[in-house]
């Protein structure tokens, strides 16, 4: 299956901005964040099509996933 | 005392008095500084049916008792008023170098009375203070004036001044210090225009004594340890600044876009991005006194129409320049915002302001013939925040705000202000306890109040879900209240990312050697948060002023995540009260006043 997955701030770094990922079925938010070496300590915000989602989260087809560290702002 | 200098100086600019007076110290103790102790002498001096921009209306530049100390990112001032924008009681807070330097000329604050009959400037050298003539400077720009101030004086000093927009009481105008910090909202740059007084030049030779040094330095390494190793104090704003959230907003279905009259999710984000400043624009980060955070951007436009550089611009502005008005032109956002820091602007309400207008022209309510505005264009915006400044045209109208000009032709509806303040850069319908936060705030319109984006987008400290609506009266409270505190102590409410009541209250205590609680120092935050309530409600605010624009509370958020939803205020607002211990028209009971120490 094919999930949009979208980094930002310093997770693009040595990364990507965004890709179409090929993902093996039925795969989770955590199998992409190791798949990507996302360290957990730095891990912000992750949504899933727009809502805040969990690493246990199951992808799905045609899904939009965003990865952000931890960053505020005001 | 210590923190504490323990004098203010007194200027009545009607008859050029300059006196200096002892803190009142037991107000000191129970409003700690900056925005809490300002407000408790405005409170105590000015009658809140002023006309802001009559003589009778006072101008309190206030430090807090961290100001100017090795405290954590402890640059701030607050300057307090009645804002002209909406009649609020105004606190509007900046950071710079200025606050520090007023209290190493042995000043805790500042008390500005009156109107000159001339433009006149005052110049603080240490315990001397005169005013001086500032024929020369009226008229002049921000950085013109700051710089011929330096000069004049001493090239050392720090300045605090208006720019045009402010002599010509644009009802937004912002007071700025060293050249791009700005206590920006609220209008205060109007009153300080409307006494004739032109700047605020202060250089101080001398130190803060604090009441146990050891002790305080240990707090201040705790504190600064904390910053240090929080990826978001440590890394993210230093690396992006603010700006971050343009696209953790968009993803969020957060980021309002015209006029929030559309789904909250702007398709060209990126191009407006952090991420796309700090690759293309960056030269480097800044930070102000003592700040080891360091998110102030300085900012280049090489070449192009809009070459130029200065610093900024902040989410908020790039937001309001950018998204609400259905711009993607990073260029011209900076240009805008570089312009507003130079004249003296909001940026937040000078982009509300524009994107209203831009709706009401497209509704066909202000005839093209008046104003021929589009969504989407980077020139106009420039060209309007310059004509806004200057009062030129239709900028005379901007210069009003958005409810003065949507209540002129016939829908303040279109407005999107809370208590006539225009909103900042979240989409309510999205984001319920930010609602209830803007509908709440004691100066209108204001994200600064209590940061709800805080838990229920970036997961600070802990993540809420930003659909539900319980629990969120109980956890902005403590956010309101715990604002309140940071911003009188003196340090950056960013500071609060990464720690907390326990490392805010251990700098006080051993700064002051005033030994309370953790708990009573937030009780003091309360205390504020409920004096700034009681200015307003004898200023004519009432219960059906803690409310949202239709908009957000009948139209359903047309698309995005949050697609469906609008802010459910009546559920949240009489829990807020009854946790606030005020009755059902939002008045505080004899009784909370008692435990507050107001009665």
């Amino acid at each position: 299956m094919v999930v949009k997955v979208k980094l930002f701030a310093t997770f693009r770094r040595g990364r990507f901005r965004e890709q179409d990922m090929e993902l093996p079925d039925n795969c989770t938010v955590g199998w992409v964040l190791d798949h990507l070496n996302i360290p957990r300590r730095q891990l912000g915000i992750i949504y899933l099509n727009g809502l805040a989602a969990t690493e246990d989260a199951v992808l799905h087809q045609g899904d939009t996933l965003s990865i952000f560290p931890m960053v505020g702002g005001g | 005392m210590f923190g504490w200098q323990g004098k203010i100086l007194r200027v009545n600019l009607s008859d050029g008095s300059i006196k200096p007076e002892a803190l009142n110290e037991e107000w000191a103790h129970q409003f700690i500084g900056a925005r809490g102790l300002g407000t408790k002498y405005f409170f105590e001096e000015v009658d809140p049916q002023v006309d802001p921009l009559s003589p009778k209306n006072k101008l309190i530049f206030m430090t807090g008792p961290l100001t100017g100390t090795f405290a954590s990112s402890a640059g701030r001032f607050n300057v307090v008023t009645k804002g002209p924008l909406n009649g609020t009681i105004a606190a509007s807070n900046s950071g710079g170098y200025w606050g520090a330097e007023l209290k190493y000329a042995g000043w805790d604050g500042i008390i500005i009375e009156g109107r000159a009959d001339r433009p006149v400037y005052l110049y603080i050298y240490n315990d001397q203070a005169e005013l001086r003539c500032a024929e020369e400077l009226w008229g002049k720009n921000v950085f013109e004036t700051t710089d011929m101030l330096k000069e004049a004086t001493d090239e050392e000093a720090k300045v605090a001044c208006i720019g045009p927009a402010g002599e010509n009481l644009v009802k937004f105008a912002c007071i700025m210090n060293e050249y791009h910090r700005a206590a920006g909202r609220s209008g205060v740059g109007a009153v300080m225009g409307s006494k004739n007084l032109k700047a605020i030049v202060v250089r101080g030779t001398g130190s803060i004594k604090v009441d146990n040094p050891a002790a305080f330095m240990q707090a201040c390494q705790d504190a600064r340890k904390k910053l240090r190793e929080h990826e978001v104090t440590g890394e993210g704003l230093g690396a992006y600044g603010t700006n971050i959230l343009v696209n953790i907003l968009n993803e969020h279905g957060g980021l309002p876009v015209k006029n929030f009259s559309e789904a909250a999710v702007f398709p060209n984000a990126e191009k407006i991005s952090g991420e796309y400043h700090a690759e293309k624009y960056l030269v480097r980060n800044k930070g102000c006194f003592g700040c080891t955070i360091a998110c102030g951007r300085v900012t280049n436009i090489p070449q192009g129409r809009f070459k130029s550089s200065g610093e900024g611009p902040e989410y908020e502005a790039t937001w309001t320049f950018g998204s609400n008005l259905a711009i993607d032109d990073f260029e011209a956002i900076c240009k805008a915002n570089f312009l507003c820091n130079e004249l003296g602007l909001d940026p937040i309400t000078m982009g509300g302001t524009i994107s209203c207008a831009t709706e009401l022209v497209q509704r066909g309510i202000i005839p093209r013939t008046v104003a021929d505005l589009r969504w989407g264009d980077g020139a106009m915006l420039v060209d309007l925040v310059r004509k806004t400044a200057y009062r030129e045209g239709f900028g005379d109208e901007l210069a009003e705000g958005s409810y003065r000009l949507a209540e002129k032709y016939g829908h303040p509806e279109f407005s999107m202000t809370v208590k006539k303040q225009e909103l900042p850069a979240y989409d309510p319908r999205g984001l319920q306890g930010i609602g209830l936060n803007y509908a709440t705030s004691n100066r209108g319109g204001c994200h600064v109040r209590g940061y709800m984006t805080s838990p229920e987008v970036l997961g600070l400290p802990e993540r809420v879900d930003p659909d539900a609506t319980e629990g969120k009266p109980a956890l902005l409270k403590t956010f309101q209240d715990l604002t309140a505190l940071c911003d009188s102590a003196g340090i950056c409410l960013f500071t609060t990312f990464a720690i907390g009541l326990p490392e805010i209250a251990a700098q006080l205590r051993t700064a002051t050697g005033l030994n309370i609680s953790d708990d009573e120092y937030l009780l003091a935050g309360e205390r504020i948060w409920n004096l700034e309530r009681l200015f307003n409600l004898k200023a004519g605010f009432s219960k059906k002023d803690d409310t949202l624009p239709p908009r957000l509370l009948k139209d359903p958020m047309p698309g995005g995540p949050h697609k469906g939803r609008v802010v459910e205020l009546d559920k949240m607002l009489p829990e807020y009260y009854r946790l606030r211990g005020w009755n059902e028209e939002g008045v505080p009971t004899q009784e909370r006043l008692q435990q507050l120490g107001l009665a």
